[in-house]
């Protein structure tokens, strides 16, 4: 029982560096929110599902925090995102693709 | 109770990740990247939060991470609207 | 843009609907089921609700049928898959050295009606395969797409993004 809460715990800890990661690597602030909240919303998925296991008498408060942190961290991260289009950030272009144009119409929904 | 090898890696891989979020959130450039930093940050910080409540055994934890997650999420998206509103 | 206009008066199903959401968080937190502990959490609920009754036009979106549940469960069983395919599929572009990215922002059409519908269906694109719900204006939902193939146009984009979650949501939200 221990070794599979500990592996659920490991996987979450390890899905929420691979969300800090993407936040250092990707190019611009669109692709970061993505990776971001992506990762880390299961990072804390699996983590609290782990610690559940470890302690199974806890899981109602931990069913709490699980729901909050699915439900807000999409909103936030979309508060966000809106936020910056309305600034008028504009996504970042990969330059020189294989074939084409990168991609037709990349600011059709613009006010 | 003691944590095994398994969870100290995991503590380890937390730590990380807090530490590479910062590294973000210092090196910006821009505002939004800050922000969306923050918001990582303190979904990783919720996480080490109930992870201390593993550690130490103490339910009190968690109602720390989930207040901590509340106050967050209010903030980011305040900040959030700040920026918003900030436009030209 | 008005949020709330396009909700109708929430009916007193709403309101017990309400009360009883809130019930049954008090609940988790308190971690019993004592009488004392369930009188508290009803009688929350109730001022709660009272208190914020005017103001949950939000909650008329909620869809009171027997089998809402039934939908809830199994658009949360897609929206768990979904989540974990979104993960594996950001985990091999972070990890890939050359970081394969075709972003472009594209519109995705919605036919759910209520803010609450919107909003849910909002979050489940921010947290599927490459794809973050920007705006919402009117029936269009902003999604900015990491991965679009060019020349994408409204249909197709609605048809890979969120068809699969809007059939789910339909049945327990309008």
């Amino acid at each position: 029982m221990r070794l599979i809460a500990d592996l659920f715990l490991l996987i979450g800890s390890a899905f929420a560096f691979l969300g800090a990661l993407g936040l250092l690597r990707m190019p611009d602030v669109y692709n970061r929110i993505q990776a971001g909240t992506k990762a880390v919303t299961l990072g804390a998925l699996a983590f609290l599902i782990g610690a559940a296991l470890l302690f199974p008498q806890w899981w109602a408060k931990l069913l709490c925090i699980l729901g909050f942190i699915l439900f807000t961290s999409p909103v936030s991260s979309s508060t966000i995102a809106r936020a910056i289009y309305l600034s008028g950030v504009k996504p970042w272009q990969a330059r020189a693709p294989e074939s084409g144009p990168v991609s037709a119409e990349p600011t059709e929904g613009r006010p | 109770m003691t944590p095994n090898l398994l969870e100290t890696l995991a503590a380890i891989l937390l730590g990380a990740a807090l530490l590479i979020a910062l590294v973000r959130f210092v090196l910006g450039p821009t505002a939004p990247d800050r922000v969306v930093a923050a918001d990582t940050l303190t979904v990783i910080t919720t996480i080490a939060i109930a992870g201390l409540a593993l550690v130490l055994a103490s339910p009190v934890y968690l109602d720390v991470a989930l207040v901590f997650g509340v106050l967050a999420f209010v903030g980011v998206v305040a900040i959030a609207r700040a920026i918003e509103g900030g436009r030209s | 843009m008005n949020h709330t206009s396009a909700d109708p008066r929430p009916s007193v199903g709403h309101y017990l609907f309400s009360v009883l959401v809130l019930a049954l968080l008090w609940l988790l937190l308190a971690g019993s089921l004592k009488a004392a502990e369930l009188t508290a959490a009803f009688a929350v609920g109730a001022v709660v609700t009272a208190m914020t009754g005017s103001r949950l036009a939000v909650l008329a979106g909620v869809r009171l049928s027997p089998l809402a549940p039934l939908h809830l469960l199994r658009y949360l069983a897609v929206f768990l898959f979904a989540l974990v395919r979104a993960n594996l599929d950001m985990a091999r572009r972070v990890l890939s050295p050359s970081l394969p990215l075709r972003p472009a922002v594209v519109e995705v059409e919605t036919r759910l009606r209520s803010s609450l519908g919107r909003m849910l269906l909002a979050n489940s694109i921010t947290l599927t395969p490459g794809t973050l719900a920007v705006d919402v204006r009117g029936d269009r939902i902003l999604v900015h797409w990491v991965d679009c193939a060019p020349g994408t146009d409204l249909d197709q984009a609605t048809r890979a993004i969120s068809h699969a979650f809007e059939r789910h949501i339909r049945g327990f939200l309008k």
